[in-house]
């Protein structure tokens, strides 16, 4: 059965003045009715706000959903980042070819909607000469490299200055100390402001529960990143932080056969990355409005 | 007006929530190991072994015997043997312009220096400096692995994973799929 985020808003804002116990008393008739959203769930505080204890208890409650709901044992944890790194990306638009093996990696990792193939990752073709990613076409179905086009794969730009997190409403979104913009899937209320805010359309809505059969689930799940969503929230790309946080390759890098990604912390002096920003051309996109974007482009030249 | 609290990332209520707890490393750190292709010690011919496999010939087992070897050939439509029907597209070369004449399971650079098939990104970073120098700052060829080397081992693609040295233009092929709903602008999607 479909929850209503409006209930969930409506309920979260009741158990806050009433006790415990006689909030899940109340609730119970409820719970027989759907059982897509618990108690706990509810009752749950913000992310920031849970003591390590809680966050524990909130993982293994999320494990044991997930158990239910998809049948599949999975592990969640709660990566933090790592003092002294701040992530960029840099992509380079002369040897993309536009594949979309990012595209399905992402797709694959972050435990994405099958029938909808959601990915953070769009892929733009775009007319050899013309910056405007607005004018770029995403359905493209032909053999690529096409002749007069280049492809510029498009995803959350984690901006330094993010539109996105100011007009929550709830704070359930918020730009973390290394640079990652996150969401707290339990605390999003699915106004879709967010959505409305970022200029690079890099938010997805989650419509419906995710569908995901029980062998092709991703196993290795984080509370920030890829667990599997909730219906009625706001998703977007992490940058695989449960990945990356420990010191990985994000996944649409690794799947990248041209080589066009380039990670890394920028505040290592001898990173990649930094040799990038150092030596190419780069630019970002949409720089008129601000955002700072910490995902780079470049061509060679 | 809520607090802006969401801006400021030290606003975590169990403050020793705030960073992980990353061990101090001793310093060390894991190695870049460039992948081998097995192109590069032999050729995978169509016969197969009795378990199915297909056979494998390093170019030792006919080059080490062909001595001295004939006269390498100035085009690619003159080659014999296993190497018949070789594809060639790689601007003016001669099959000596890279191959060491003298032994054929050798490359030899400009300088003269004859070295093993399996060094062969120093024969290509002879004339192609600048993807050379991209690849040597991560900026060209895919990897896998970590982008931290304190916590772990990183794999590179050699040239001739992606790059038939024969034939080197990167081939084209059909994307994966779009997504089944996909707008056709960017614009029109929220
Ligand atoms: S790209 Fe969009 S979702 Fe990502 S940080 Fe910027 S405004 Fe927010
Ligand atoms: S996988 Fe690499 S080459 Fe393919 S579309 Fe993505 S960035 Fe471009």
């Amino acid at each position: 059965m479909d929850e209503k985020p409006t209930r969930r808003v409506a309920l979260k804002v009741l158990g806050a003045t009433l006790g415990a116990v006689a909030f899940e008393r109340a609730l119970s008739p409820l719970r027989e009715l759907d059982n897509i959203t618990s108690v706990g769930d509810f009752l749950q505080k913000h992310y920031r706000e849970l003591s390590r204890d809680e966050m524990n208890a909130v993982l293994r409650r999320l494990e044991d959903e997930t158990q239910q709901r998809y049948g599949r044992e999975v592990t969640i944890r709660d990566v933090r980042p790592t003092e002294g790194v701040q992530f960029a990306y840099a992509l380079n638009l002369s040897v993309c070819i536009g594949c979309r093996r990012c595209v399905d990696a992402c797709h694959v990792e972050n435990n994405h909607d099958r029938p909808t193939h959601q990915s953070y990752i769009r892929v733009l073709e775009m007319t050899s000469g013309s910056m405007d990613m607005e004018q770029g076409n995403v359905g493209y179905d032909h053999t690529v490299p096409a002749e007069g086009k280049f492809y510029m794969p498009v995803q959350c730009q984690q901006c330094e200055n993010p539109p996105c997190t100011k007009v929550c409403p709830v704070e359930a979104t918020w730009q973390e100390p290394d640079g990652i913009v996150v969401v707290d899937y339990n605390w999003c209320i699915g106004c879709r402001y967010c959505e409305a805010a970022c200029p690079y359309h890099a938010r997805r809505f989650n419509w419906h529960k995710p569908e995901i059969p029980a062998a092709e689930i991703n196993p290795d799940q984080s509370y920030l990143s890829n667990r599997i969503r909730p219906q009625g929230v706001v998703e977007k790309c992490t940058f695989c932080l449960h990945r990356t946080r420990e010191g990985r390759l994000p996944a649409c890098l690794e799947a990248c056969p041209t080589g066009a990604r380039v990670f890394g912390n920028v505040l290592d002096p001898n990173s990649d990355i930094r040799w990038v920003l150092e030596n190419k051309r780069v630019f970002v996109l949409k720089e008129e409005l601000g955002t700072r974007p910490r995902f780079f482009y470049f061509f060679d030249v | 007006m809520l607090p802006v609290a969401c801006e400021d990332p030290a606003a975590y209520a169990d403050r020793s929530r705030r960073f992980a707890d990353v061990p101090a490393g001793d310093g060390s750190r894991h190695a870049i190991t460039v992948h081998r292709p097995a192109s590069l010690s032999g050729i995978v011919g169509t016969e197969q072994t009795p378990q199915g496999q297909p056979v494998e010939v390093s170019c030792g087992t006919c080059h080490e015997v062909l001595r001295p070897p004939p006269e390498l050939p100035t085009s690619a439509r003159t080659l014999g043997g296993p190497h018949s029907g070789l594809r060639f597209e790689h601007g003016s070369n001669e099959c000596r312009s890279c191959h060491d004449p003298e032994r054929y399971d050798r490359l030899r650079l400009a300088s003269g220096d004859s070295i093993p098939m399996t060094d062969a990104l120093r024969l290509c970073a002879q004339c192609h400096g600048t993807q050379h120098r991209d690849w040597l700052h991560g900026a060209h060829g895919g990897m896998n692995g970590h982008w931290d080397l304190t916590r772990g081992p990183r794999l590179r693609n050699h040239c001739v994973d992606c790059h038939d040295p024969h034939a080197p233009a990167f081939p084209r092929f059909r994307p994966m799929p779009p997504p089944p709903d996909a707008p056709r602008r960017s614009a029109d999607h929220g």
